[in-house]
């Protein structure tokens, strides 16, 4: 093609000029990054409290702490926007379509991870995928790495916790992922599916290749940044601020004791105490670095996490209408069996 | 007249989908019928995994997330 026949909006979306921007947006970012401690430091100096005192001690936490949480959030939800623009629900469906249990079970856990998913479209999803032909099992990897294993979580874990905790959580969030799935697929539990969605058959559609080029997938990046960093960041505030408040205020020999190694019962509670609370990784996992910083065991507060997360009553309420209630109660007991088990595993390993 | 239906459970998402379809087309002078499918029976038929979808003439065009307003105009003229 010559330049005279592109439309104008190509001429706009000369690669080279996205990606400079870009690069120049990242070395910026690199620069914020920087100045954090020093800016931290020297706005704590300026607070009317005594240095040392449990206020201050709160406050400075939270200062220092919403900065740098919303600046590697906003890197690592840009990169997964980028990420995201190379799939869609309807190529990963076709990937995973007439695909065997095992080898089907892995490639939808990790499909889940970088396929864009949106909670309000779990339910034509989950039509979508079991009437094409994906295995019940092998959809349920899905439904479970999608939201647990997401870039909100991963981004914050890695800014508060670091990257060893981030990428192990990666891998057993997708191991729970794969297992759950692969233990539902063989109880064979089809014919627990509510009637209508049995019958549903649909082929996979035939979408019109949409031509996506660089600038489109960076726009895209932007876009995850505007629509989840907006969506989110009241929570993690929320999150922050109880983080510091249980910095501050909560003696930490009382935690260890209920949330510690020491305490083999705490998994199973904070598993059980996660099930009917709501909120989404931007909110707990202050909450956790917090809890962790006063003496309780990793396994113990990721369990919680991840069952407050993959395990939310919202995301039951909206699965009823295509899941009898007792496939969801095998959907809940799977999961959470695989919860219990990392938590145990994390605390053994973080010994 | 262009049949348009826009597929989805009825969320914030495919309200805004749906008034992009009627901008776009009055912005063209194009005459069409809008209509919401939110039944999930429904909008599995179509084949679709993601939504909301747009569906011209009874051709599928688009699934997951809010359109392009370019696009639209091109699905829209060409439908």
């Amino acid at each position: 093609m010559s330049a005279t026949t592109l439309p104008p909006r190509h001429q706009r979306d000369n690669p080279l000029r996205w990606l400079a921007a870009t690069a120049a947006a990242l070395a910026l970012w690199a620069l914020l990054y920087a100045q954090l401690a020093p800016f931290s430091e020297w706005a704590a100096g300026l607070l009317p409290l005594a240095p040392g005192s449990r206020a201050h001690e709160a406050l400075k936490f939270f200062i220092y702490d919403t900065p740098k949480v919303l600046l590697l959030l906003t890197l690592v939800v840009f990169a997964m926007g980028v990420v995201r623009s190379f799939f869609s629900p309807e190529h990963t469906r076709a990937l995973l379509a007439g695909r065997r249990e095992g080898v089907g079970n892995i490639a939808a856990a990790g499909l889940g991870v970088v396929t864009p998913f949106c909670s309000c479209s779990a339910v034509p999803l989950f039509i979508g995928f079991v009437s094409a032909g994906v295995p019940l099992g092998v959809t349920f990897s899905f439904l479970i790495a999608a939201p647990m294993v997401n870039e909100v979580a991963l981004g914050l874990l890695f800014a508060l916790l670091g990257w060893k905790v981030a990428l192990t959580y990666l891998g057993f969030g997708l191991g729970v992922a794969v297992v759950a799935g692969w233990v539902i697929g063989r109880l064979k539990l089809e014919s627990w599916l509510e009637d209508w969605v049995r019958n549903v058959r649909a082929g996979a559609v035939e979408l019109p290749s949409a031509d996506i080029s660089v600038a489109d997938r960076i726009r895209a990046g932007i876009e995850a940044v505007k629509d989840i960093v907006g969506r989110v960041w009241l929570w993690m505030i929320a999150g922050i601020a109880a983080g510091a408040f249980i910095h501050g205020y909560v003696a930490a020999d009382l935690l260890a004791s209920i949330m510690g190694r020491n305490a083999w019962w705490s998994v199973p509670a904070a598993v059980l105490l996660g099930i009917p609370m709501y909120s989404n990784a931007a909110g707990i996992i202050p909450v956790v670095e917090a809890l962790i910083g006063k003496g309780a065991a990793l396994g113990t507060v990721l369990a919680f996490m991840m069952s407050v997360i993959a395990l939310s009553l919202p995301e039951m309420i909206i699965l009823r209408k295509v899941l009898s209630l007792k496939l969801i109660a095998v959907f809940v007991a799977v999961v959470g069996c695989g919860i219990l088990g990392v938590g145990f595993l994390f605390n053994l390993l973080f010994a | 007249m262009k049949d348009v239906k826009v597929l989805g459970p009825g969320c914030k998402r495919c309200e805004a989908t749906a008034q992009m379809v009627r901008d776009e087309a009055a912005k063209l002078g194009i005459e069409v019928t809008v209509e919401k499918v939110t039944d999930y029976a429904a909008i599995a038929g179509y084949g679709i995994a993601s939504t909301p979808g747009i569906v011209v003439n009874g051709k599928v065009v688009h699934a997951g997330g809010l359109p392009k307003a370019e696009d639209l105009s091109g699905w829209l003229a060409a439908g």
